[in-house]
């Protein structure tokens, strides 16, 4: 007998992020959800982008890693409350472990939450975790060809990050290919050119943030 | 290596199924995967083989469906398969790099073939 099933397979991370989406909601909470490989500067740009927006919103962040509590304890230090989920070799965070996350945040007395993904670029594409935004960053020292590596990461995101431009006269980064294989992908992600470290560029970028926050809070 | 929870998402739907069904054995497992998601058949089919032994679906095939990637451009309207690289119109006159998916990003148990348990067939012919 043939049983019918016409069933996502990731149904049930898809049912848990729709409860965390609408959870953020009731508490006025957008959530951005960032993506890139290890050490492209994920942490860094979370700590500039809180620079600039610390005075307007209230923030909070959700660190995912295999394991340590590094940065975590890096946010904290700058005043920021910080969530720190270790999944213990899993390769992505997946809806409830930001569910249990939000659990240990104030939600109601919150703007932002940012979710440091993963640093992965492949298996974080799948699992929807309820978030407003996602947004994938790029350092020039990883290289212009990453679009045509890793383009399921690229065509969803919702803005581009090419950090460490600071950095670019050191290294061989096609500019003018990267932003092509990127609008092959996706017409309608901005792409903000920034530094993380020198601050280049970062106003840019927390403004589109802080217009997402914006428009969020209108729409709910 | 997140083809082995996907393949552990499978596995608990169809487990469930089965149950419910009141199967005695799974024959067949039906996906579709999406030629533009991040999903690799041959690493589903690797997970399958080292999840299924020990649980009723053992021995079960895994019959994996890919599916090509197709969009609409959103300026002109046209309908185009592409590849996971280039979703930009193809239209010489419009080349637009505005286009919403229409297939390709599926991650679906499609369905399930089990043997039920034999009936008596005087109490069947009701």
């Amino acid at each position: 007998m043939e049983i019918d099933l016409s069933r996502p397979i990731l149904a049930r991370n898809e049912a848990l992020a729709d409860k965390n989406r609408a959870r953020l909601a009731t508490s006025g909470v957008f959530a951005l959800d960032v993506l890139a490989s290890p050490g492209a500067g994920k942490t860094t740009t979370i700590l500039a982008t809180i620079g600039l927006l610390r005075e307007k919103l209230r923030i909070a962040v959700i660190e995912g890693d295999i394991a340590s509590k590094v940065d975590a304890e890096k946010v904290k230090a700058h005043g920021i409350p910080a969530v720190q989920i270790n999944t213990g070799g899993a390769c992505h965070l997946e809806a409830d472990m930001i569910s249990r996350a939000l659990d240990a945040l104030p939600l109601d007395d919150l703007d932002l939450v940012i979710v440091e993904n993963v640093g992965n670029l492949v298996c974080p594409t799948e699992f929807d975790l309820g978030q407003g935004a996602r947004i994938v960053i790029l350092s020039v020292p990883e290289g212009d060809d990453k679009p045509l590596k890793y383009p399921g990461i690229f065509a969803q995101a919702d803005a581009v990050l090419l950090n460490k431009v600071d950095a670019a006269s050191f290294f061989d980064f096609d500019e003018t290919a990267f932003v092509d294989s990127v609008r092959r992908l996706n017409g309608a992600a901005p792409i903000f050119r920034m530094s993380a470290k020198t601050g280049e560029g970062v106003g840019e970028w927390a403004a589109w943030l802080e217009a997402r926050v914006a428009e969020s809070h209108v729409a709910h | 290596m997140h083809e082995m929870g996907i393949t552990q998402e499978v596995l608990t739907s169809v487990l469930e199924a089965s149950q419910r069904a009141g199967a005695t054995r799974i024959n067949r497992v039906r996906l579709t995967v999406g030629g533009l998601t991040d999903v690799v058949p041959d690493s589903l089919q690797f997970a399958w083989e080292c999840l299924t032994p020990g649980t009723p679906a053992e021995g079960a095939v895994l019959e994996i469906r890919e599916t090509a990637g197709r969009s609409v451009c959103l300026e002109c309207g046209t309908e185009f398969d592409h590849d996971k690289f280039d979703r930009r119109c193809p239209v010489p006159e419009c080349g637009s790099f505005m286009s919403s998916v229409i297939q390709g990003n599926e991650l679906r148990v499609d369905d399930v073939d089990v043997d039920l348990p034999e009936t008596d067939a005087s109490t069947d012919a009701t």
